[in-house]
């Protein structure tokens, strides 16, 4: 009777579909607005070269070489000399604090010492916790040294530029020094983890309750939108814990990533970060009409996470608008407290500033959420 | 009107009740009252605002005009409280399919803040006959058994206003029986129920009914008054030979002046009219047929109902022009 294939029936089957995608207008708006998102992040917000990094020099000779070098450094797009400072001790806190990318020092009698050809230390420390944040300036800084001092070998000192460099550049990659990226990558995956599944698992939460019709029992009973949100929450900070767990004995004792400071504050700051997280996925579910939207939303929400939070590439390399952004999103602070405490030893002052950053996140998407719960059905 | 429990302050009284979603009026200038301890049936075709209207009473919903008090408690200001003593049950089912019979009582248990919630909860599976199945998911319960869940879920705060939402859409008729002698039972207990529903039968079990259409109340009262009130007279036309066809007569009938009612009953027509005298004018050209024989009898509710929506359908129209 009727043929296994027929023109028709397919005909009517694609107008069906055509119907409901343009019923479902979020869903279309999405399937353009993630195209959209995507060429402007990959095209303009990332660069793997960064420039422009935050550099401070210890200049103890105050010689005539040392002062061309730091012009030379100046002028090159790799390093924004910000800052001079005094000692040792300052420059040590400012790169464990993530401030400096670079710390170029030159050390007391420098000039003179290559004057006289005998090819003194000229060292510069990385932060190296992103290998990728740095090579590229490191690779050129030999050359860009070198081309300084040349100017100044005039006279009797032009021989020095027929020989071997007139001086010897230290590189010290500090905190991830055979620039091991496991090292940078693996603290950074337990965020992106954290920050999939937990807003996913909470703007799932809400909207189902909905999709299932249990919405409408749940707010003729005496439940007030706070213990809604907190009771919808709190499961999830358990299953969040153990992903936390899961991945800090991996990146341990799998990959090897090395914990320098205090695992008690890696785990401190996990809580908060979950949370955050979760109160994220809640106020997308109240957002959402139904569960579709909310897995949606929560795409939209991970993308601009990964590729603007510097888990994937170098913050510094985004322009200003990006690293905006970024400075918004729950990851970056996470990403910078679990880097800084297992890589660099960061103590409790350290990240402070970040953890008040995904306290204030924090409270502010919660107080949307419980603003946007509606207690009717309006 | 002498029911039981008719002294005291209506439960429910509110007074022109409106509610508009984007510009439709889907509940225009309701008033209603409702006595405690009655039953009172709420009728209307699909779409006419009973569900809306429910919303309202409890809390789910905020009227864009009018007011009124539930339990004594200003339905604006005083939602929260009336929540409290108000038990609902939704038209779909809306207890958790994933969670078992006694997880879902005890749940509702807690939220309520009910001291002894062992108590409780062994006391309404016992009392509705669901102790043997309390361990059971809600989802693989069958519509009758989730019914019987719903009630008990929604009676288990001890509310002193039960209000169900076509709580017998789709159960089979052993289940509604049954259903309703609980509702009975819960009525005697002092519990004031509305209850809204499609079904005839069931409205002829209520003290009370109030019927609306299009969001407007068009009868209330019990159901002899509401009969009564809406003036109809009906004739039934019974075929006499075998080729006397029905529906031949309801088409010679039909927009004939006087004639507003015409529904076919296998070999009977029934007939009706809001004008006696001159439906009777109308009929007495056809009643010469010997085909067909005559009797006037008593409208049956429906027979009110359909009558009473083609009238204010045609009004609602006529508004639009």
């Amino acid at each position: 009777m009727s043929a296994a294939f027929s023109l028709r029936r397919m005909l009517a089957m694609i107008g069906k579909e055509f119907v409901q995608m343009r019923r479902d207008r979020p869903t279309f708006a999405m399937m353009v607005g993630i195209p959209l998102l995507q060429l402007v992040l990959f095209g303009f917000a990332i660069n793997s070269d960064p420039r422009h990094l935050p550099t401070a020099v210890l200049d103890a000779d105050h010689g005539p070489f040392g002062r061309a070098l730091v012009a030379a450094l100046e002028a090159s797009t790799y390093f924004d000399v910000e800052r001079m400072v005094a000692s040792e001790a300052e420059a040590d806190h400012l790169l464990a604090r993530g401030k400096l990318q670079f710390m170029v020092s030159i050390p007391p009698d420098f000039s003179r010492q290559v004057a006289r050809g005998d090819h003194p230390a000229l060292l510069v420390e990385a932060d190296a916790t992103d290998p990728a944040a740095t090579s590229g300036a490191l690779n050129t800084l030999q050359e860009l040294a070198e081309d300084a001092i040349a100017p100044d070998l005039t006279g009797p000192l032009a021989l020095l530029k027929a020989g071997p460099p007139p001086f010897e550049l230290r590189i010290h990659r500090r905190y991830n020094e055979e620039a091991v990226s496991q090292y940078n990558v693996v603290p950074g995956l337990m965020g992106v983890v954290l920050t999939m599944t937990m807003v996913m698992m909470t703007a799932l939460s809400v909207t189902r309750e909905r999709d299932r019709g249990t919405m409408e029992n749940l707010l003729v009973m005496p439940l007030s939108p706070l213990e809604i949100m907190v009771g919808k929450i709190t499961p999830y900070v358990l299953v969040g814990y153990l992903q936390v767990a899961v991945i800090l004995a991996a990146s341990l004792w799998v990959f090897h990533v090395p914990l320098v400071g205090n695992l008690l504050l890696v785990m401190l700051s996990s809580v908060l970060y979950i949370i955050a997280n979760l109160a994220v996925g809640f106020t997308f579910s109240t957002l959402a009409r139904n569960q579709t939207q909310a897995l949606q939303l929560t795409l939209f929400y991970f993308l601009p996470s990964i590729l603007l939070s510097g888990f994937m590439f170098p913050y510094r390399g985004m322009p200003v608008w990006a690293q905006t952004i970024g400075e918004i999103l729950p990851l970056t602070h996470f990403m910078r407290i679990v880097r800084g405490v297992m890589l660099k030893g960061n103590g409790w002052t350290d990240i402070a500033g970040e953890v008040g950053m995904l306290a204030l996140i924090l409270l502010v998407v919660s107080v949307i959420a419980v603003r946007r719960f509606r207690r009717t059905l309006d | 009107m002498s029911a039981p429990g008719e002294s005291g302050a209506p439960v429910i009284a509110v007074r022109g009740l409106t509610k508009r979603f984007g510009g439709r009026t889907v509940v225009d200038r309701l008033s209603l009252a409702v006595a405690p301890g009655r039953i009172m049936g709420f009728l209307g075709p699909n779409g006419s605002g009973k569900t809306t209207t429910i919303r309202m009473l409890c809390g789910l919903l905020t009227p864009d005009e009018g007011e009124g008090t539930c339990l004594g408690l200003d339905i604006r200001r005083d939602a929260a409280a009336i929540k409290r003593q108000v038990g609902y049950m939704t038209q779909k089912f809306s207890y958790y399919e994933d969670m078992s019979v006694e997880e879902n009582l005890t749940f509702v248990a807690r939220v309520y803040g009910l001291s002894g919630i062992r108590g409780h909860v062994d006391a309404a599976l016992e009392r509705l006959g669901l102790a043997d199945r309390r361990r059971q998911l809600a989802g693989e319960l069958s519509g009758g058994w989730k019914q019987r869940l719903a009630l008990a879920a929604s009676v288990l705060h001890a509310p002193r206003l039960l209000l169900l939402d076509e709580p017998t859409a789709g159960v089979d008729p052993k289940a509604r029986r049954d259903f309703w002698e609980q509702i009975h039972q819960l009525a005697d207990d002092g519990i004031t129920v509305l209850v809204s529903t499609h079904y005839m039968d069931e409205a002829e079990r209520c003290h009370q009914i109030a019927y609306i259409a299009y969001g407007q109340l068009l009868a209330e009262g019990t159901v002899a008054e509401v009969v009564a009130g809406a003036g109809l007279v009906t004739y039934t036309a019974s075929a006499q030979t075998p080729r006397a066809s029905v529906v031949e007569l309801a088409r010679r009938l039909r927009g004939l002046p006087g004639i507003d009612l015409l529904a076919p009953f296998g070999a009977a027509l029934h007939v009706g009219g809001g004008d006696a005298a001159l439906l009777e004018q109308t009929l007495a050209a056809v009643r010469a047929d010997a085909a067909f024989s005559w009797r006037r009898d008593q409208p049956s509710l429906e027979d009110v109902f359909i009558h009473l929506m083609g009238r204010s359908r045609d009004n609602f129209q006529g508004a639009g022009l």
